[in-house]
C-alpha cells in the first residue's frame, strides 16, 4: 500500500502542499481559477503542523487500523484491501462527523459546500501522483509504498525519485463517485 | 563595524524596534522594486514565510499581500518559490541622478556610512566589471593534420595527484624504487574550496563533503574546524590551519588528506576574518572551540609567521603532526608579487600553492577590500606558474587556483595557464541555490546556505544539495573531457601549462606577455 511520509527535518514550511492541494481538489484544477475570489470554496486535505522552526505537512496516513471507517456509521468510509486507500463514498456519508472525532490525526475535514459529507486526502487518485508530493520543493513529503502491517509502517522508502511523474501509483482510470 | 542594513520597517512588530531606528533617516533609495502581479497572486503567503528580510506582507484590512521593497536584498526567493510567478524583483526603477563619476552605489554607500559611521559590508564575491580574462582567451581545436579525440568511444583521462613530484624518480623491474612524497589521487581537477561551517550552515557543508566523497575529490573545512559529523568523510578532506586556529588539534589535522596553512583569501587579501557572534551557536561553538555566541576573529596575519622561515617552521610542524603521511598546501590571495611569494613557499617545503584570485567569494569582507584589492587570477597564475618553472622548482608543487572559476572553459584555460587543478566555492553554493546577493554576512541568507538559523538552514536538503553538486561537477567532467577530446589531447595531465593551446582576444601586448599567449590569429 501507498502512503506520504512527512519528513521534518527538511520541512520548510512554505505551506506549497496546502497550496497544490487545494488546486488538485477544485473543480477547474487550475491554480488561478481555484483562488480567484468568486471562485467556489475549496479545501485542502492537508494542514501545516508548525511550532518554531519545526514544520510537517499532515494529511491521511491511510493508517492500518483505519478507526475512521471503524467508526463511519453508514459504511462510507472504508479501506481498500487491496490498495491499503481510505475513502469517503459521499453518496453514502451523512455529515455525522464520528470519523472526524475517530481520526487520530485530526486529518478528516468536513465538506459542507454540497451537501454535508467528509473529505480527506484521496492521495489525488485521480491525478495519478499527490500533488503535495510532487510540488514540495525540499523533499519534505515522500510517497513510499509499505506493506499493511503496523510494525512496517516506516519501512524502506521509495527507490528511486520520490517527485517523478514514473511513479503513476493508479495507472488505471478510477471512477468517479460523483 | 557591522552595519544594520535592513531597518525593521515592520509595524506590526514594534517591539523589534530599536531607538536608533527611530532616529537615523535614511536617505537612501530601495536597491530593489518589488513587482507584484495581483492577478496571478492567490495570497497564500508563501512570500511572507520565505524571507528573511521581511519584505511582504498581508495587509488585512484591504486583503491584500503587500510588499516592503526597501527592506528588498533581490535573493530572488519569493519569485522562485512563488506558485504563480506573480512577483518579479528587478532593479530599482527610481535610480540616482546619472553621473559618470558618482554613481549610484557611491551614492548609496555615502549615505550608509553617513548614517552609521562604519565599515560597508559585503559577502560573495567581487561584483565589479573589472575585465574577466578567461573570457579573452580561446581554446585550439584539431583540424586534419591531428586527430580530435571522441571521449564517449575513447578513454579519457581525468586523473590528478595532488602533492609534490620528484624530480627524478628509480623504477626497478617496472616498479617504483624511489620513494615518492604524499600523492592524493583525484577523479578530476576539481576541488570544493575553503568554506567554513559557521560561514555556512551544516546541511551545505555535509552535501558538500558527500559530493567530494561521491566524486572522489576532496572538499575543505576552512577555518572553521571539522565538526564531529564530519570525521567520516575524512578521506575526502583537507583542514584548513588559518590565523585564528579555530577548531585546530591533533584528531582534526590527522583526520584529513590534506593540511591547508591560509595566508590570504582572494576577496580580502590582507585582512582577517570575523564570523559575528550571532552565527556562533553550539555547534558551531564546539567546533571552533570557542565560547558559544563570541566573534571568532582571525588575525589580518598568522601571528607566528613573519618570514619564509617561519613558514618553513610551521609547515613542517603540521607535516611532523601528521607523520609526512599527507601534503601541506599554503593559499595565498593573488596580490602583485604572488610569484615571488609562491618561490618562497615552494622553498619553505609546501607541497601545495593555493592562489586565490580577486573574484574569490567570502563570508563577509569590507566592500572596499573586496572590490579593489588583488589580482585577476589568471595573471596571478600565468605569472606563478613561469616563476616557478624559471626557477625550475615547478614539479615539487601541486598548483591550484581558483577564485572565479564559473564554467568547464574556465578550468580547462586555467590548466593550459599552468594550474593542476582548481578550487571551486562560489560555483558550488550557486548549485546549491545560492543567487549572489550578497548578504552572506547578515546570517538571515534566504536560501539556507550563509546561516545558522535553524528555521532558514532547513531550506538545504542536503540530499538534494549533493545531488546537484554531484551533477555540476559530472558536467563540467563531460565537457572538459569533449575540450580536451577537441585539443586530440586524451588526457588532463597533456593539457597542464600548455599555454599553446590558448589565444587572447583583445588584449594588449604587455597582458599575453603576462598571460604567455599569443594573439588570437598568430
Amino acid at each position: 500500500m501507498w502512503r506520504i511520509r512527512a519528513i521534518p527535518e527538511v520541512c520548510i514550511g512554505c505551506g506549497l502542499c496546502r497550496v497544490w492541494c487545494k488546486v488538485e481538489h477544485s473543480d477547474s484544477k487550475n491554480i488561478h481559477k481555484a483562488f480567484k475570489p468568486n471562485a467556489p470554496e475549496t479545501i485542502s486535505c492537508v494542514e501545516l503542523e508548525e511550532s518554531g522552526c519545526e514544520s510537517f505537512a499532515m494529511q491521511c496516513r491511510q493508517c492500518d487500523e483505519p478507526l475512521c471507517a471503524y467508526g463511519c456509521i453508514t459504511g462510507a468510509m472504508t479501506k481498500d484491501p487491496d490498495t491499503g486507500l481510505v475513502t469517503v463514498d459521499k453518496k453514502k456519508c451523512v455529515g455525522c462527523w464520528t470519523c472526524i472525532l475517530m481520526c487520530p490525526n485530526g486529518v478528516i475535514k468536513r465538506d459542507e459546500r454540497n451537501g454535508r459529507s467528509a473529505i480527506k486526502c484521496d492521495l489525488c487518485k485521480d491525478r495519478g501522483f499527490p500533488s503535495c508530493v510532487e510540488h514540495c520543493p525540499n523533499d519534505a513529503l515522500v510517497i513510499e509504498e509499505s506493506p499493511m502491517n503496523p510494525l512496517a509502517a516506516h519501512s524502506a522508502p521509495l527507490s528511486g525519485s520520490s517527485r517523478g511523474d514514473e511513479n503513476i501509483l493508479f495507472s488505471e482510470e478510477v471512477d468517479d463517485d460523483e | 563595524m557591522k552595519i544594520e542594513e535592513h531597518q525593521n520597517n515592520n509595524p506590526s512588530k514594534p517591539a523589534q524596534r530599536k531607538a536608533s531606528d527611530f532616529k537615523i533617516r535614511s536617505n537612501r533609495l530601495s536597491e530593489f522594486a518589488v513587482q507584484r502581479d495581483y492577478d496571478r497572486c492567490i495570497k497564500c503567503e508563501v512570500c511572507i514565510k520565505q524571507c528573511s528580510f521581511d519584505v511582504h506582507y498581508r495587509d488585512e484590512e484591504d486583503d491584500l499581500i503587500k510588499h516592503r521593497p526597501e527592506n528588498c536584498v533581490g535573493c530572488h526567493r519569493c519569485a522562485v518559490m512563488c506558485p504563480t510567478a506573480a512577483i518579479s524583483i528587478t532593479p530599482n526603477p527610481a535610480q540616482y541622478r546619472a553621473h559618470g563619476s558618482w554613481s549610484g552605489e557611491h551614492v548609496k554607500d555615502i549615505n550608509r556610512q553617513a548614517e552609521t559611521g562604519g565599515v560597508v559590508l559585503t559577502g560573495s564575491g567581487n561584483d565589479k566589471a573589472a575585465p574577466v580574462y578567461w573570457d579573452r582567451m580561446l581554446i585550439n581545436a584539431s583540424q586534419v593534420t591531428n586527430p580530435s579525440i571522441d571521449p564517449l568511444r575513447e578513454p579519457m583521462e581525468l586523473r590528478t595527484y595532488i602533492g609534490a613530484k620528484p624530480a627524478s624518480v628509480k623504477v626497478k623491474d617496472g616498479k617504483l624504487a624511489s620513494e615518492m612524497p604524499p600523492q592524493i589521487k583525484i577523479q578530476m581537477p576539481i576541488l570544493f574550496s575553503a568554506i567554513s561551517y559557521g560561514a555556512i550552515s551544516y546541511n551545505v557543508q555535509k552535501a558538500i563533503a558527500e559530493a567530494a566523497e561521491e566524486l572522489g575529490t576532496l572538499y575543505n573545512t576552512g577555518e572553521g574546524g571539522l565538526h564531529p559529523d564530519f570525521y567520516k568523510y575524512k578521506d575526502n578532506t583537507i583542514v584548513q590551519v588559518a590565523s585564528g586556529r579555530f577548531g585546530v588539534h591533533p584528531d582534526y589535522l590527522n583526520a584529513a588528506r590534506m593540511v591547508e596553512i591560509k595566508i590570504g583569501q582572494g576577496a580580502k587579501p590582507g585582512i582577517g576574518g570575523h564570523l559575528a557572534g550571532e552565527k556562533v551557536s553550539e555547534s558551531v561553538s564546539i567546533t571552533r572551540m570557542i565560547p558559544m555566541g563570541t566573534d571568532a576573529i582571525s588575525p589580518a596575519p598568522q601571528h607566528d609567521i613573519y618570514s619564509i622561515e617561519d613558514l618553513r617552521m610551521l609547515i613542517f610542524a603540521l607535516k611532523e603532526a601528521t607523520n609526512y603521511r599527507v601534503p601541506v598546501s599554503v593559499k595565498i590571495a593573488a596580490v602583485h608579487n604572488a610569484a615571488a611569494i609562491a618561490s618562497g613557499i615552494v622553498r619553505a617545503g609546501a607541497d601545495v600553492v593555493a592562489i586565490d584570485g580577486f573574484r574569490g567569494g567570502t563570508g563577509a569582507a569590507p566592500k572596499a577590500i573586496r572590490d579593489n584589492v588583488g589580482l585577476p587570477i589568471e595573471f596571478a597564475l600565468a605569472a606563478v606558474d613561469q616563476r616557478l618553472r624559471d626557477e625550475g622548482i615547478r614539479n615539487q608543487v601541486t598548483l591550484i587556483s581558483g577564485g572565479g572559476i564559473r564554467c568547464a572553459a574556465d578550468i580547462v584555460k586555467a590548466i593550459a595557464l599552468g594550474a593542476d587543478a582548481v578550487y571551486i566555492g562560489t560555483a558550488a553554493l550557486i548549485a546549491v541555490g545560492c543567487t549572489l546577493c550578497q548578504k552572506c554576512y547578515s546570517g538571515k541568507c534566504n536560501w539556507g546556505i550563509a546561516t545558522q538559523n535553524p528555521y532558514l538552514a532547513k531550506r538545504v536538503n542536503s540530499e538534494i544539495a549533493k545531488n546537484r553538486l554531484v551533477n555540476l561537477v559530472q558536467g563540467w567532467s563531460h565537457e572538459i573531457k569533449e575540450m580536451l577530446g577537441g585539443m586530440g589531447i586524451n588526457s588532463i595531465e597533456s593539457l597542464k601549462g600548455s599555454r599553446s593551446q590558448l589565444r587572447g582576444v583583445g588584449l594588449t601586448s604587455e597582458e599575453l606577455d603576462i598571460l604567455g599567449i599569443r594573439p588570437a590569429g598568430m
